[in-house]
């Protein structure tokens, strides 16, 4: 569900020092009509020209501080609102490639009345 | 003559809008109101971004936001995340503080019906009964396709509330449960995504023809070799049930809000694919009182190739509904009430 609204593609900027950063981050919205809980987001996997980024390199924010994906998993107090952008932030040395590359992310949600995961997916091309 | 069928919509309608910021709450209101369609549906979930920790001066903030437009609070969509925690599911108790916690902000917003989702228990919608008759909040489970008024899983609901004799619980059908044709949109979307359109064709020929769906889903699988866009299309006849109309009256007092789901709305004001024109007849003839909530879900269907005009299908939608009751009214003359639940409070 709204697939192709996830990713804010002009929000990507490197972060750590500006001659070396440690990695990149973005806005996203969550792909789905109601906000939910951070618990119930099992998977955000980050990709850059479809190889998937190690799970543990990826941090969310949806405004209450950072938390890495384990984390989310108990976080049972806290949700991302429907429509409202929240920070991924991927560890990566050197930050985000120069050049034109494919940033991708993967939405897997636990939703209660569904009897499988719910799967949002965008692409977005990002120049540096 | 006057109805007793109100006109409203559900917040849900303009979900692409409001995600891409380009419409607030108050936005569609406004925009409900200027078509008559007075009666908002709300979902906290959605609308309320600090939810479930919403204060008075927040509740107040929208009942005033209605009253401004002469609108009212209709209906209250709750949820239940039943699989909150990884590692268990909720408990019966937790799923009951669930409920009620929703049951108490549903009343201090005024509202007097919430939509339940369909995969609650009736059981466990039988023991938050006490505080929906103390609250007077009526709790109407989804009927949502593929279930149907007379699905087995809705009948233990019915039961319920028989066993029980209330007037606070009962079901909320959602117009989805009459498709009686196959809707272009969905058609469109497939066939973008590769279904031939013969395929395509032959798929919304044997909807058209009632054919049990697993009958057809094998054909295009197997015997016709479908690729994965075909085989997803034959796949969404699981949830293209097509009910009797003509048994909405014998469940008129089990419910008092109505879901109007709708894919796309023809320029001429009619929907191709919802037996609205077969729907609303019965409505009146059994003299239904309640909401038509417009809950367009279309958005998801046609997103990928143009702009979302969700506005212009709701009002659509509203010129067939004052179209189709006017002429039942005709016919049938202004509705007597239902039959209330004998003995239930």
């Amino acid at each position: 569900m709204f697939d192709t609204h996830l990713i804010d593609a002009a929000s990507v900027r490197n972060i750590g020092p500006h001659h070396a950063p440690t990695g990149f981050a973005f806005e996203a919205k969550l792909g789905y009509y109601r906000g939910l809980g951070l618990s119930m987001i099992e998977e955000l996997t980050v990709s850059i020209d479809g190889e998937a980024l190690p799970r543990e390199a990826v941090r969310f924010d949806e405004g209450k501080g950072p938390l890495t994906l384990d984390e989310m998993e108990t976080a049972y107090d806290r949700r991302w609102p429907f429509g409202a952008a929240a920070t991924i932030s991927v560890s990566l040395p050197g930050g985000f490639p120069t050049g034109s590359h494919e940033l991708g992310l993967r939405q897997k949600l636990r939703i209660s009345y569904l009897p499988f995961p719910s799967v949002n997916q965008d692409r977005k091309i990002v120049s540096r | 003559m006057t109805t007793r069928i109100q006109r409203g919509v559900s917040l849900y309608s303009f979900q692409e809008e409001m995600f891409l910021g380009r419409m607030t709450v108050e936005d569609c209101m406004a925009f409900a109101a200027s078509i008559g369609a007075t009666g908002i549906e709300i979902l906290p979930e959605q609308n309320m971004p600090g939810f479930p920790d919403v204060g008075d001066a927040e509740v107040e903030s929208w009942k005033a936001m209605a009253a401004r437009h002469g609108c009212h609070l209709s209906a209250y969509d709750m949820f239940l995340d039943t699989k909150i925690r990884k590692d268990r599911p909720m408990t019966d108790d937790e799923q009951v503080a669930s409920i009620v916690r929703d049951l108490r902000l549903c009343h201090r917003l005024g509202i007097r019906n919430m939509r339940v989702l369909v995969f609650v228990r009736p059981d466990i919608l039988g023991r938050c009964v006490p505080y929906a008759e103390e609250l007077d909040v009526h709790m109407g489970v989804e009927v949502h396709a593929p279930w149907h008024l007379e699905h087995a899983w809705i009948l233990r609901t019915i039961e319920e509330v028989d066993r029980l004799g209330t007037r606070h619980l009962g079901i909320l059908p959602d117009m989805g449960i009459f498709m009686k044709h196959y809707p272009p949109v969905f058609r469109a979307r497939f066939e973008r995504q590769g279904a031939r359109p013969e395929i395509a064709q032959f798929i919304v020929d044997q909807h058209e023809a009632k054919i049990m769906c697993e009958y057809t889903i094998y054909e295009v699988a197997v015997k016709m070799g479908g690729n994965a866009a075909e085989i997803a299309m034959a796949e969404t006849l699981r949830h293209a049930p097509y009910a009797n109309p003509r048994r909405i009256g014998d469940y008129a007092p089990y419910f008092r809000h109505i879901q109007a789901k709708f894919y796309e709305m023809n320029e001429d004001c009619t929907d191709p694919a919802i037996a609205y024109d077969e729907v609303i007849p019965e409505l009146v003839k059994c003299g239904w009182e309640g909401t038509l909530s417009s809950e367009y879900e279309g958005n998801r269907w046609i997103q990928d190739v143009m702009e979302v005009d969700s506005r212009e299908q709701v009002r659509r939608q509203h010129v067939m509904f004052e179209r189709l009751i006017a002429e039942a009214e005709a016919n049938h003359g202004a509705a007597t009430a239902a039959q209330p639940l004998a003995g239930g409070k």
